[in-house]
């Protein structure tokens, strides 16, 4: 019976809940200032501002390897501790590849299922299912240094989905790349939540992928580390290279820009009136 | 090689010597000279003379040099008519070494038994002392300094205190030489434990990997470069540490070092032996920087910067 109710209350939870959240360092730096956040399951969500707005930050807490000095944050209502064992999965994907250089990609790749003690013949054939999901199908047998960056990148995303993750954390990911790669991989990712239905939490510094990938945009601003703004992103489900330049994805865009626009101007004016004081 | 054969070929005589040094020059120049005739007719029929091949000058510059140096030092000798109990000519350091071979050899295989025991005591105990400094920081924090300790002070004034608490003088020499290998292997080691991607960190987390996986998939392999690096600083170091230790000990007798031989050899004004003696000490570790580079390079083959 309390076991039914967990469960319930499991499956109506939000995948990710931050209760005002501070993120103080040592050194005075208030990171992340009274975040609250609400993430539904399938949402795909972007945080989105400049750099040392804390979404970073706020994304490593998601992962549970940044620890937030005030407040508190839920997985699917739970406590961290207890996140995995109702079989809840979370990756994350970070800015780097950050593959091991000694090991294929294929040992890349199944390295979360290793370290689960999945048994070896389910985990080749999960492996070779997310290579082949990223189009890396061929390059199982290779050395991650011999691919370019975009094809590291793709061998990354691979090692987050091998787990089938409920949630899906990526930390910039594509930011290293050229436009045209970036754009690529954006669609690619777009395809597989769309496939999957996960949630996803994705940081970004671009309001162009934001707009393009998320069904909502959470606008972050720097000092101290804050979320301004929450839109909702009402653009097609299917989207591809044509809503890229359609009108609603314009606006979308104009109006990111504008909010954070504002929101630097009046951040300026502050400190301008707090130097004057 | 050619150098050696043709120093020693040509130490039957002084004249002998002359000649064939001045044939050595000869058939350099006469190479020289095919080299540059052969450039020209090379661009059009596209086969390469061997000697301009890629690598091919560089592979050999270095045994040129040690040709050119051994024939004037052959020379010197044989002109100058340097006594041999001053400076040895090279042809007469390699008839010595071939007439005192079995002694020699002999020695060669009781020091080198030392050197390799001690080598491989040291990567043992550097790896065992490292993953336990790794452990945690106090632990490092009370055990390092003890460890630099032991780095700085000498061998030769610890081998006689070594010596004389331990019954058996191989296990003592042992002892010595690895006490001289041991620390940078542990430095290295513990240096390449800690350099770890810290976005491969927070991935092993992520995946609620436990210490001993992390350890094992991530921290060990590392710090593979790094153990190379010190693997191969302590190959030296054992050998050093064996002739140190053989030194200080002056064992004679049927299992004396090469160390033995020198000091003998240096009593006894045998100065081409000495230097016969040398040459071996010279040539072992050498070659045995050339294996820990070996297995250094098939050990990072293909993934690590340093072998691209």
């Amino acid at each position: 019976m309390a076991a039914t109710q967990a469960l319930i209350a499991d499956v109506a939870a939000p995948s990710l809940s931050v209760q005002r959240v501070d993120k103080r360092y040592a050194n005075g730096t208030i990171a992340l200032q009274d975040v609250r956040l609400a993430i539904e399951p399938g949402e795909f969500v972007s945080l989105l501002g400049p750099s040392g707005c804390g979404k970073s930050t706020l994304l490593k807490m998601f992962a549970g390897i940044e620890t937030p000095t005030h407040g508190h944050l839920r997985w699917w209502g739970q406590a961290f501790e207890t996140v995995g064992s109702p079989g809840r999965r979370m990756s994350m994907v970070f800015q780097e590849a950050t593959l091991m250089p000694w090991a294929t990609v294929a040992d890349n790749v199944r390295l979360p299922l290793d370290l689960a003690h999945v048994p070896r013949r389910e985990a080749d054939a999960r492996v070779a299912a997310a290579l082949d999901g990223v189009g890396l199908a061929k390059f199982g047998h290779v050395l991650p240094r011999e691919l370019s960056g975009g094809m590291q990148m793709r061998a990354s995303l691979a090692r987050a989905l091998v787990t089938e993750p409920d949630l899906l954390l990526l930390d910039e990911p594509f930011g290293a790349l050229d436009e045209f790669t970036r754009n690529c991989l954006d669609s690619d990712l777009r395809a597989l939540w769309q496939r999957r239905g996960m949630t996803v939490v994705f940081v970004t510094h671009s309001i162009y992928e934001a707009v393009y990938l998320s069904s909502r945009v959470v606008v972050m601003q720097a000092r101290p580390g804050r979320i301004i703004a929450e839109v909702p992103i009402e653009g097609p489900l299917e989207r591809d290279d044509a809503y890229r330049v359609s009108e609603p994805f314009m606006q979308h865009c104009k109006t990111l820009s504008e909010l954070i626009a504002d929101a630097h101007r009046a951040s300026l004016a502050n400190e301008e009136t707090g130097v004057q004081s | 090689m050619t150098g050696e054969v043709l120093a020693g070929h040509s130490g039957k005589s002084g004249r002998g010597a002359a000649a064939a040094s001045s044939t050595a020059a000869a058939a350099a120049q006469g190479a020289g000279q095919r080299a540059k005739s052969a450039a020209r007719p090379a661009i059009s029929s596209q086969r390469q003379p061997w000697l301009q091949r890629p690598g091919v000058m560089k592979a050999l510059a270095p045994w040129m040099v040690g040709v050119v140096v051994l024939a004037c030092w052959q020379a010197w000798c044989v002109v100058m008519k340097v006594p041999a109990y001053l400076v040895p000519s090279p042809a007469a350091i390699v008839s010595e070494l071939v007439q005192d071979a079995p002694l020699l050899f002999g020695s060669l295989l009781a020091t080198l038994k030392i050197t390799l025991l001690a080598f491989a005591l040291a990567t043992v105990l550097g790896v065992v002392i490292a993953l336990l400094f790794v452990q945690s920081p106090l632990i490092e924090a009370s055990l390092f300094p003890y460890a630099i300790l032991l780095q700085v002070t000498p061998v030769v004034a610890i081998a006689p205190l070594i010596i004389i608490w331990v019954k058996d003088m191989n296990v003592a020499l042992v002892l010595c030489a690895t006490l001289v290998a041991l620390f940078p292997i542990i430095s290295n080691t513990v240096l390449g434990l800690r350099s770890v991607n810290p976005g491969l960190i927070n991935l092993f987390r992520i995946n609620r990997a436990t210490r001993w996986q992390t350890l094992v998939r991530l921290r060990i392999p590392s710090a593979l470069p790094y153990f190379f690096g010190g693997l191969r600083i302590s190959s030296g170091l054992s050998l050093i540490g064996a002739v140190v230790a053989e030194f200080v000990a002056g064992t004679g007798g049927s299992g004396a070092g090469l160390a033995y031989q020198i000091l003998q050899a240096g009593f006894q004004l045998n100065i081409p032996r000495l230097f016969a003696a040398l040459l071996l000490i010279t040539v072992t570790g050498v070659v045995l920087f050339a294996i820990t580079a070996w297995v250094s390079r098939a050990g990072l083959r293909g993934w690590h910067d340093s072998q691209l």
